[in-house]
């Protein structure tokens, strides 16, 4: 579905990506792990087009997607933090990009905005929503237009209990439909039993890419976090702040 | 260019305050000015100031930072299947309306009811494009730089440059080579700054082309034939397209 050859990002004299080479296949609910600042968001807004490689391809069906716009039409994005228009309301954002996909209405999903409720409040302008709000709309644009590909970054930030369930069945959901879905997330317990592959990532490099199981039998552990804790531990790093478990 | 981007844009202008009072600004000055003196070229030389100062510094400074202010409505528009190219034209469109009616209807209506003359629609016409070009460089400073305060900054820099230092050092160059016939030469160098060609038109237009002296007679002779007017007219729209082109050329390949 989505391949990616030799990708290498330079902010100025930072290397935020170097080399990194994957393929995503559809049927995946992939994983997207590392420290902060390791490259996960950079990895994320290249395939999404908003950040523009250094060299290297990215593929999506096929098609590179340099200077391409159309492919996003399969893509549903839910970015880390939600910015909006501020003086906008949530009635608004939605139609605008009811507006800008051209989705006919009948195939538009509309689960997400009536489990969320976001019907009650149209109305409220997005510099007055909370954290939490925004996070609901985004995960509500990034589902309503049915796409092939899902990219969640941090969905569950900022999320309530509730909120986080209802998403979180809504990806299972999604993913039986054999979609890509790609996460990131420091929560790890979250994700557990969602998730079917592993990509770790570090400094801008590729560490490895595996199934849950293959992680679970290499490391002889039955839990995600703790795997990731026994990989993390081998590499020596002193401070990583995603070990929240035990 | 997306009209869903352009609608948007302009709805959400119209309910900017600043827009608003602008457009009050440029109406309350245009009409006291028309209702104090009774001559109409003397007028029309009054609004000269006001279009030649106030309407650049308020389009290039209010487009710089709606453009910074916008700048997650620009990546949420990046993000979704829309050619960046698009977003951008749609957003200068948008922004171009907005200030060019504004402009109409502060300074256009008044001027075209008190004083419907050459002078008036020259006044108008000027006034228009350099709302135009202004909106046109602003598009430019803020997708090159990041930082909100650096981009009004050069904003500023670029306004005092074409409305105060660029004839400053014209006029030294005057000074300087007055024995010289440098005559035509100036009507080149005018080119290189819209205000000033904006001034020599409408100076023209109410004859105080003769205060000028021998280099109005040159303007005269170049700005009064039809090439000249062809030659002007290119040179304003390239005003325009340039700085609009070099933005979104670079826009293309800039990271959100």
């Amino acid at each position: 579905m989505i391949e990616i050859e030799q990708l290498s990002k330079k902010f100025g004299k930072l290397q935020a990506l170097k080399d990194i080479n994957l393929s995503l296949s559809s049927g995946q609910c992939i994983s997207l792990i590392g420290p902060n600042g390791s490259g996960k968001t950079t990895l994320i807004k290249s395939i999404l087009g908003m950040v523009v490689p250094s060299s290297g391809n990215i593929l999506f069906d096929g098609k590179n997607i340099n200077k391409e716009w159309a492919y996003r039409n399969d893509i549903g994005y839910m970015p880390q933090i939600g910015q909006y228009p501020e003086n906008m309301r949530i009635g608004q954002v939605l139609d605008m990009m009811r507006d800008i996909r051209k989705t006919p209405d009948h195939l538009l999903d509309n689960e997400l905005y009536e489990k969320f409720e976001l019907n009650k409040m149209l109305d409220k302008r997005m510099r007055t929503l909370s954290g939490g709000t925004r996070q609901k709309v985004s995960a509500c644009l990034a589902f309503m237009f049915d796409p092939k590909v899902l990219i969640l970054d941090e969905p569950t930030a900022g999320l309530d209990p509730l909120a986080t369930e209802i998403l979180k069945e809504k990806i299972v959901y999604e993913k039986q439909k054999n979609k890509l879905i790609l996460i990131t997330s420091h929560v790890l317990s979250d994700l557990d039993e969602l998730v079917s592959q592993i990509i770790y990532m570090q400094d801008g490099e590729l560490v490895f890419h595996k199934s849950l199981e293959d992680l679970k039998s290499d490391t002889g552990t039955d839990k995600l976090s703790k795997a990731i804790a026994h990989i993390m531990g081998h590499r020596s790093i002193p401070q990583i702040e995603i070990i929240h478990e035990q | 260019m997306n009209n869903k981007i352009i609608k948007y844009v302009i709805s959400d202008l119209l309910r900017n305050r600043t827009v608003f009072f602008y457009t009050l600004v440029l109406l309350a000055l245009s009409l006291s000015i028309f209702f104090i003196e009774g001559n109409v070229d003397k007028s029309i030389a009054s609004l000269l100031n006001l279009v030649l100062f106030v309407v650049p510094l308020v389009s290039i400074v209010f487009s710089t930072i709606y453009l910074y202010n916008s700048e997650e409505f620009i990546a949420l528009l990046v993000s979704q299947p829309l050619k960046r190219q698009s977003i951008w034209l749609s957003i200068f469109v948008g922004l171009a309306t907005a200030m060019a009616a504004a402009f109409l209807v502060g300074v256009g209506l008044p001027t075209l009811i008190f004083a419907y003359s050459l002078s008036g629609i020259t006044l108008v016409i000027g006034g228009l494009l350099l709302s135009l070009i202004f909106v046109s460089i602003a598009m430019w400073t803020a997708v090159r730089l990041r930082d909100k305060s650096k981009g009004i900054g050069l904003a500023i820099i670029l306004w005092l440059y074409f409305a105060l230092i660029f004839d400053a050092l014209l006029l030294f160059l005057l000074f300087q080579f007055a024995d010289y016939p440098i005559e035509k030469l100036m009507v080149a160098v005018s080119m290189l700054n819209p205000i000033d060609i904006s001034r020599i038109l409408i100076l023209l237009e109410i004859d105080l082309s003769a205060m000028m002296g021998y280099t109005g007679a040159i303007f005269r002779d170049f700005f009064g034939t039809g090439t000249g007017m062809l030659i002007t007219g290119l040179v304003m729209f390239l005003w325009i397209a340039l700085p609009l082109l070099f933005a979104t050329r670079f826009f293309k390949r800039k990271d959100l």
